[in-house]
Formats: C-alpha cells, sequence, structure tokens
C-alpha cells in the first residue's frame, strides 16, 4: 500500500476514534469529578456526560453531535517519503469520515455563508507540521468543537505585569466563558512568541494528556494554580454550579519581544477528543491513545 | 428539587408547579430550533403564514443533529444541544406567539426569555452539552423534517421522544435563573481568587 493509502485510512480510523472515545485520561478526570463533585446539579451533568460517553463508545457513535473543525497535527520524520501526498491523504479521510462515521458537515464557506458539505474547505483540515529525525510518521487529529472554540481568548498583555498578568488573563477568561465551553474543560494556556504563536501553543497544549505532568516544575505549579484558581469560580459542570470548572491546565511558552507579552487561552469542552497514531516504515501501525478495535 | 416526567402536550398549569433545579424528563412531540428556523418561524407568524406544526404545549430543543437516511425513515445520530443565548433574541416572541412550554439547549438564556416565561408560562430545562448519544437514545421517531432547505443541523426536526433528559430546571415561569445565580456567585469568587493569586485590582 503507497504512504497516502496508509496515511488516508489511519486518518479515518483516528476520525472515527477520536468522536466516539474519549482517550483514557480525559475519561478517568470525569469519572473523578463525578465521584467528587459535591453540587447536585453539577452532579447530574456529570453523571449525564458519562453515561452518554459509554453509551457512545458501545454503540460508536459520535459523543457529540458537534464533530467539530478537523485540525491535524503530523510529526513527520525527515526520512519518510511522499511527505507532499499526506495534506490529500488527509483531505479525502475526512471527506470520508464524513460519510463513514458519520460528522456533522462542519466546514462553512464564510464568504457565500454556504456549508461545503464533507468537512473540507479553503486551509481544512487544517494541518500543522512539525519535522523531526527518523522515519516515523506520527498523525494526531483534533477535532475540535465550536462551542468552546467561541470562547477561546487572545490578548497582548503589559510586560510590566509579568505572569500576575496571565493568571488574571486566564480567570477573567474562564469567568467570562462561563457555561458556554461545555464546562468541565481543558485549558491550554500560552504565552511569549507573538500573537499567532501564542494561540498555536495554547491549542496544541490541549494535546498533552491531563496524567502527563508538565516537565518544567515552574510551569506544573502554575497549572496547579490556575487549576485551583479556575475551579474557585463556582461555575461547575455546564454552568449549572460545582467545583469542576476545568479538568486541567496544560501550560507552554515561547520567548518575548521585549516590548510584547502576548498570551492566549485555548477551551476544550469535556468531550476533549483527540488521537493519535504512528505509521512506521514497514507500514506498521500503532495506535497511541486508543485500542484499536 | 423534585423529580418530573412530562407528556406533551404540556399545560401552562404543569409548567408553574416547576421550580429551578428540578429535574424534568419529557416524552411526545419535540422540535428542533436553531437561529434560522427561530427566525422563519417568527417570520411566518409576522405574514400570517401557519407553520407546519402547532407549537403549543411542545418541547423546542436548540439543536443541530447528525441524522442518516436509511431507506425512507430518517434516523438521529447524535443530537446535544447547542449554545442557547443566540435564541435570546427570537425566544420572548417564539414564546409569545407559539405558547411553547420547554425550551431546551445548554448555557442557559438571558432576562428577556426569563421574562417571557415568568409572563407567558414556560420553562427552560438545560440538557447536559454535548451529550448527544444520550439524547439520541431517548428520541425514537423522526416524524418529519421541515425547511430542510436551511441545512441539516439548522432544519425543524419534528420529533417524537421518551423520557428524553434529564433536563434541570434552570430557569423556571417565577423568574428564577439559576445560570445568572452561578453568574452572580461567580462574581463574588473573583475577589477572592485575585487575593489569593496575589492580584491587585
Amino acid at each position: 500500500m503507497s504512504l497516502e493509502q496508509t496515511v488516508e485510512n489511519v486518518a479515518v480510523n483516528l476520525l472515527r476514534l477520536a468522536v466516539t472515545e474519549l482517550p483514557k485520561d480525559v475519561k478517568e478526570a470525569l469519572q473523578k469529578a463525578y465521584q467528587q463533585e459535591t453540587s447536585s446539579a453539577g452532579k447530574t451533568q456529570l453523571k449525564a456526560i458519562l453515561d452518554n460517553i459509554e453509551l457512545a463508545e458501545k454503540t460508536r457513535t459520535p459523543m457529540c453531535q458537534d464533530t467539530g473543525t478537523i485540525i491535524f497535527y503530523v510529526k513527520a520524520g525527515a526520512e519518510v517519503k511522499n511527505l507532499d501526498k499526506i495534506p490529500n491523504a488527509l483531505r479525502n479521510a475526512t471527506k470520508r469520515a464524513t460519510t463513514e462515521v458519520p460528522l456533522r458537515p462542519n466546514a462553512v464557506n464564510p464568504l457565500e455563508q454556504k456549508n461545503t458539505g464533507d468537512n473540507t474547505g479553503r486551509n481544512i483540515p487544517f494541518i500543522n507540521w512539525e519535522i523531526v529525525p527518523g522515519n516515523i510518521l506520527e498523525i494526531t487529529v483534533l477535532p475540535k468543537g465550536g462551542g468552546s472554540e467561541n470562547v477561546c481568548t487572545m490578548a497582548m498583555l503589559s510586560p510590566g505585569e509579568g505572569i500576575k498578568g496571565l493568571k488574571k488573563f486566564v480567570i477573567d477568561s474562564v469567568i467570562k466563558a462561563g457555561s458556554k465551553p461545555c464546562p468541565p474543560n481543558i485549558l491550554g494556556v500560552a504565552f511569549g512568541g507573538g500573537a499567532d504563536i501564542a494561540m498555536k501553543l495554547a491549542k496544541k497544549a490541549l494535546l498533552r494528556p491531563l496524567t502527563q505532568p508538565n516537565p518544567n516544575p515552574e510551569l506544573a505549579k502554575l497549572e496547579k494554580e490556575l487549576l485551583e484558581a479556575a475551579n474557585s469560580t463556582g461555575i461547575g459542570p455546564m454552568g449549572l454550579g460545582g467545583k469542576f470548572t476545568v479538568l486541567g491546565v496544560n501550560v507552554d511558552y515561547a520567548a518575548r519581544h521585549p516590548a510584547s507579552f502576548p498570551a492566549a487561552v485555548a477551551f476544550n469542552c469535556w468531550a476533549a477528543r483527540r488521537a493519535t497514531a504512528r505509521i512506521h516504515p514497514d507500514g506498521r501501525v500503532e495506535y497511541l491513545t486508543h485500542e484499536m478495535r | 428539587m423534585a423529580t418530573y416526567k412530562l407528556t406533551t402536550p404540556i399545560s401552562e398549569e404543569q409548567i408553574r408547579k416547576l421550580k429551578v433545579n428540578d429535574i424534568v424528563y419529557i416524552t411526545g412531540t419535540i422540535i428542533t430550533a436553531r437561529d434560522q428556523a427561530h427566525k422563519r418561524a417568527l417570520q411566518y407568524h409576522k405574514e400570517g403564514k401557519q407553520l407546519p406544526i402547532n407549537l403549543e404545549g411542545l418541547a423546542v430543543f436548540h439543536c443541530g443533529p447528525i441524522v442518516k437516511k436509511e431507506g425512507d425513515e430518517w434516523i438521529i445520530v447524535a443530537a446535544g444541544p447547542t449554545t442557547s443565548t443566540r435564541m435570546d433574541i427570537f425566544e420572548d416572541e417564539f414564546i409569545k406567539n407559539f405558547k411553547t412550554r420547554v425550551i431546551i439547549g445548554k448555557g442557559g438564556m438571558g432576562k428577556r426569555t426569563t421574562d417571557a416565561m415568568q409572563k407567558y408560562g414556560a420553562i427552560y430545562g438545560a440538557f447536559t452539552g454535548g451529550a448527544a448519544v444520550l439524547a439520541a437514545k431517548a428520541i425514537k421517531k423522526v416524524r418529519t423534517v421541515e425547511w430542510f432547505d436551511l441545512g441539516m443541523p439548522e432544519a425543524f426536526w419534528i420529533l417524537e421522544a421518551e423520557e428524553f433528559g434529564p433536563l434541570t430546571v434552570a430557569i423556571d415561569s417565577h423568574g428564577n435563573n439559576l445560570f445568572e445565580d452561578v453568574k452572580k456567585k461567580t462574581e463574588e469568587n473573583r475577589k477572592s481568587i485575585y487575593e489569593k493569586l496575589g492580584i491587585q485590582q
């Protein structure tokens, strides 16, 4: 099989896995939240979420009707040949998954306000590339829900305020978002770089499993502090009140310009869907986030 | 906090009994309507045109479902709620004109809708955002689809449901709004959070 065909098949599988089954770390975080939530309205919501993900998994149907905007992260080994064929393969996979899974057609041409019907359009599916040493191709799909996307925030903060300014910005973003992003959420937070870099890093941070601690102890401390602060807002599951507003906060940063302090917060809903697979040079495929059934 | 099982058409009297935080399950006819369907329904009313279905006593669901066709039959695959605040600009007129008793969605609605619910006797039932399979399981049949030209998510899907829920009564017909209560508390908590993080205001 050509690399193009393999990538297409793997990407269809990844899309199906992502929208029908949450990664283990997210599932466990939701279960823990259900056990520890003290607000009755919040507990009702978490119970409905758990029942829903169980049903989705069992019946292999999308856990949420909004199957998102399709975003790929491709980590390509520099020795892998025919990388130029991958965008087409991922595009075809998106079209196929739209009818086979099915996914909701979520790509609208903003000029004509017309739905393309197959989840593809100009620049969509979007592909984030990273070239790494070696001969392995790693593909991750992030089907990104619209409700949580609508509350993502980006700001150019004052460098003089430093991390304190960042903390205020994150908490203000969470409070402003309220019930809208379908809490409990996962937050990707990034600062530095530039306006685009901060948001890109924030969104990419959503991919880090909740069980994987930040390797930078200072950032790990900041994550814990932001998590506790967000969960002190009282917004709770689905904004109906409670202590679980976020399941996790993942932070990243880039060096900044002396005059700038860009900051970005990317929200993901409780249906924090993602799926990753590795394609080895011999054609062997390894699914990292899910058991391939 | 009580649990109620209601069957459509639902009367104003039944609605007036409900209080915020109660749990409701609905059996009967539920219609999906998002921005475009609300807009068209109100336009029809203005022009004196009849709607495809009489909405009195029914439930309106803010939802853009995934639906597939098997033979002649439509099957709901996933049907979670969409963000209700977008419908705030239509809902008061909608409730007034069509006497819809239950609005189902996520994220809550504003003062305009809350006032209309108090005045005309309706409630807002919060369904868990994204719990699309749970919702689909309770939908037993697609009776018909109207206004399909608006696109699959925006169309007017007329559904038959059995014990659709749990819906948390988040706005009742007595002027109470659970989401607004939570917002007020969150605003109060903001100060102590700032303090703990060492943020000066």
